[in-house]
């Protein structure tokens, strides 16, 4: 179900991040009186931060008098919304049917393995975040894995091990 | 002589196959050598497995290439336009030279695929110039009035393409006959299912078409407000349908008295999805853009009745609108004519997993299934043994080989306990689990469930436990009863379309290839060798070179071996991980 998007050990775990509210300004005053803004509104507030910050729902709250609890109601519904900050590179591993016919669980434990990390979480060094989703419309070259915009097709697992170890190279460097 | 054309296919998995930089390659060599040849985009032409695409039009012909990567873009430039000499080895289509390839294109009638891959779907000069608007255009210069253009549908004969397969006249005629100031047209384009992408290629391919659609509905039903309901991850898409609404607006498509039907308004926005399958349901999808959870209610009242902040709403998938104009320029009898007698028209196929010629094709309903996996599909890969096909994603179910005969149409489908639903075809081989993949299904429709009704919120998981246990070796008598017993519950007392098909993938596995759950469970074998704790792990002495990789990845040190003789495995200790067989460089890890 659903409610399984709630991770309260990995909420509880981040540190309360700082983040400067007034950016969101522009948001509000856009949205604030609009018909059906609880969705645009905390899609935008994650564009600004790159999560959802425990703050901004507050502001949202004083300023539009949406009910907190609803809004953490439909941040938790869907999948796009995270309320931890994300690593640098969040990689999407397509579990699609055509990428799980062509055995991507195996690249995916992989991946997990080598960043000793579970689905969904991010690597201490906040480079990397891993989470599986459903399809990423690319299924003539399944298996497929999207890091950034940049997308990998027909991977093997040593492959995509071999990009994500290229990728932390660089970084480090 | 006129100008060269070179056209690069730009859809988003052409886009991740590389064709942004074969385009990038084309217009370097272009501006450098200063060539006088006209660079165009397109979108995706439904040949996924040759991607990236490039068309070259001269004055001799058309000519298709296929896996254009740099290389072949300096090799292209350096014989085709230079030499005037085609390289027949790269051609996937031509209507000069014969490629092995054009079986994927015969036999397919495009209607909903009319422009994609024919037009720049960013110029809507591109989209009037073929017959784009004119639909709407004959509407407004014949007065064909509301009620005779919802007839027009009607007579058409088309059925909703979003998986349902209600009448879309009916639809229409239902939204109409409420009478309300205001009233709103949906197109649905959140296309949920894994393994089909039909929807994301029209919209980043024709988006103009979609539009006209949605226009000629909005004027039959009497609505003045659209919306796009589109998924967030489809950016391609929500850009092309950004520009479009631009363009329509600027050149008065969109807005107050179009096309000079006095009182006639309408404007259309996008409201991106989230991220949540549910909301390809229409009560949930409303609920969406409202600002809500996505949680589906109870009908009736019909969206047609009480919808999108509680007015009359009617909403209509993407491959649905985008047949209306068509419909209606070129008149219902010629959409009626083809298909069978109770589904009418075309349908658009996303063919994938182990096939040859992967990608979208679009066929007159009525072609039997064996028809497009082998004519235009070309068979299976690796010239492995066809097993079955699942059709229609998650809600779907798994059609045998031995069903391949059927044709394609809404009742024939039905029939065999699939559905349509959207199209997706997902071909599998020998080498695919059923109960595997029944347990695949499982997993999504138990994490996309709501949550709402009970006997899907507990009942999927309770199932996909049972599968999972199956899977891994602990299924025990009575697992395939309680299956069926669980499914049958679900189907009864769920309230949306998620829960009532979410069983129907085990449904149909059971009923077709109840031995392979029986070999799971009773003799804890897997048939297809896919499932990692059911396989024996076992060293193929003839092929071990003694390299060590399996006893370096090996988590509980089950193989012993010195460097350069022979491993062995002690299968007391295996645990069945797997991790031997993918790290082994040299095929020389048996599975059994």
């Amino acid at each position: 179900m659903r409610i399984e998007r709630i991770k309260p050990r990995q909420i509880n775990e981040t540190p309360e991040i700082q983040v400067d509210l007034s950016l969101m300004d522009g948001l509000i005053a856009k949205y604030k009186t609009k018909k059906g803004n609880l969705i645009p509104l905390l899609q935008g507030t994650q564009d600004i931060y790159g999560f959802l910050p425990r703050a901004a729902f507050y502001r949202i709250h004083e300023e539009t008098g949406l009910e907190l609890n609803e809004m953490y109601g439909v941040a938790t519904f869907y999948a796009q919304f995270r309320l931890a900050p994300a690593g640098k590179h969040i990689v999407k591993m397509c579990h699609g049917t055509a990428c799980h016919v062509q055995s991507v669980t195996a690249i995916t434990d992989e991946i997990l393995d080598m960043l000793q990390i579970k689905d969904g979480e991010t690597t201490s060094d906040r480079l990397f975040t891993v989470e599986t989703v459903a399809c990423l419309g690319c299924c003539s070259l399944a298996p497929v894995m999207m890091i950034g915009e940049e997308t990998y097709g027909k991977l093997t697992p040593k492959e995509a091990v071999k990009i994500i170890k290229e990728i932390r190279r660089s970084e480090i460097n | 002589m006129g100008q060269t054309k070179v056209i690069v296919g730009l859809g988003s998995c052409g886009i991740a196959a590389g064709a942004n930089k074969t385009y990038k390659e084309f217009q370097r060599i272009i501006e450098s050598d200063k060539l006088d040849i006209e660079l165009k985009k397109t979108s995706c032409i439904g040949m996924c497995y040759k991607e990236p695409l490039v068309e070259i039009i001269d004055d001799t012909g058309t000519y298709m290439y296929g896996e254009v990567d740099i290389p072949r873009v300096d090799e292209i430039i350096d014989k085709h336009i230079r030499k005037f000499t085609p390289i027949p080895e790269y051609i996937v289509q031509s209507d000069k030279i014969v490629s092995a390839d054009a079986q994927f294109f015969e036999g397919q009638v495009k209607i909903s695929l009319r422009n994609c891959g024919h037009i720049d779907p960013e110029s809507i000069g591109e989209y009037e110039a073929r017959d784009g608007y004119k639909a709407i255009r004959k509407i407004a210069g014949q007065n064909i009035s509301p009620d005779q253009v919802i007839q027009s549908v009607l007579d058409s004969g088309i059925r909703g393409r979003g998986g349902g397969g209600f009448l879309t006249g009916m639809k229409w005629r239902f939204a109409r006959n409420h009478q309300s100031e205001q009233k709103y047209v949906i197109c649905n384009a959140d296309e949920g299912d894994p393994g089909a992408f039909m929807d994301r290629s029209i919209l980043e391919g024709d988006p103009h078409g979609v539009l006209e659609g949605m226009i000629i509905c909005g004027y039959a039903i009497g609505a003045n407000a659209g919306y796009i309901y589109c998924r967030a991850e489809y950016p391609l898409a929500i850009k092309r349908l950004n520009l479009a609404i631009v363009q329509a607006r600027e050149k008065g498509y969109l807005g107050k008295n179009l096309f000079g039907i006095s009182g006639f308004d309408f404007d259309v926005q996008i409201k991106e999805g989230a991220g949540a399958f549910v909301c390809g349901e229409e009560t949930a999808l409303i609920a969406s853009i409202e600002g809500a959870r996505g949680m589906p209610r109870r009908r009736p009242p019909f969206p047609a009745e009480a919808g999108l902040w509680k007015h009359p709403t009617n909403i209509n998938n993407v491959e649905t609108f985008i047949n209306i104009p068509w419909i209606i320029y070129h008149g219902p009898e010629k959409y009626a004519s083809y298909g069978t007698e109770k589904s009418k028209g075309t349908k658009v196929f996303a063919l994938t997993g182990k096939i040859r010629h992967g990608g979208l094709v679009e066929v007159p309903m009525g072609i039997s299934i064996k028809d497009i996996i082998y004519n235009l599909g070309g068979g299976i890969t690796d010239n492995k043994r066809f097993k079955a096909v699942q059709l229609g994603g998650p809600s779907g179910g798994c059609i045998p080989e031995h069903l391949s005969h059927t044709l394609v149409d809404y009742d024939s489908v039905n029939a065999t306990g699939a559905i349509m639903g959207s199209g997706g075809m997902v071909v599998m081989d020998e080498t695919t689990c059923v109960v595997d993949i029944a347990r695949f299904f499982l997993d999504f429709t138990q994490k996309e469930s709501c949550g709402k009704c009970t006997f899907c919120r507990i009942g999927t998981k309770r199932m996909l436990e049972t599968l999972t246990r199956i899977t891994g070796g602990e299924g025990k008598e009575g697992d395939i009863e309680l299956l069926e017993e669980i499914a049958e519950t679900i189907k009864d007392s769920s309230l949306c379309g998620l829960g009532q098909t979410a069983p129907n993938p085990v449904l149909t596995t059971i009923k077709y290839f109840r031995d392979e759950y029986e070999a799971h469970i009773r003799d804890k074998k897997c048939p297809a060798l896919s499932c990692k704790k059911l396989l024996t792990y076992t060293v193929a002495e003839e092929k071990c070179t003694g390299c060590m990789a399996c006893i370096k990845g090996c988590p509980v040190d089950a193989i012993t071996g010195q460097r350069k003789q022979v491993h062995h495995i002690d299968q007391e200790l295996c645990i069945q991980c797997g991790v031997c067989l993918t790290r082994c460089k040299f095929e020389a890890i048996a599975i059994s």
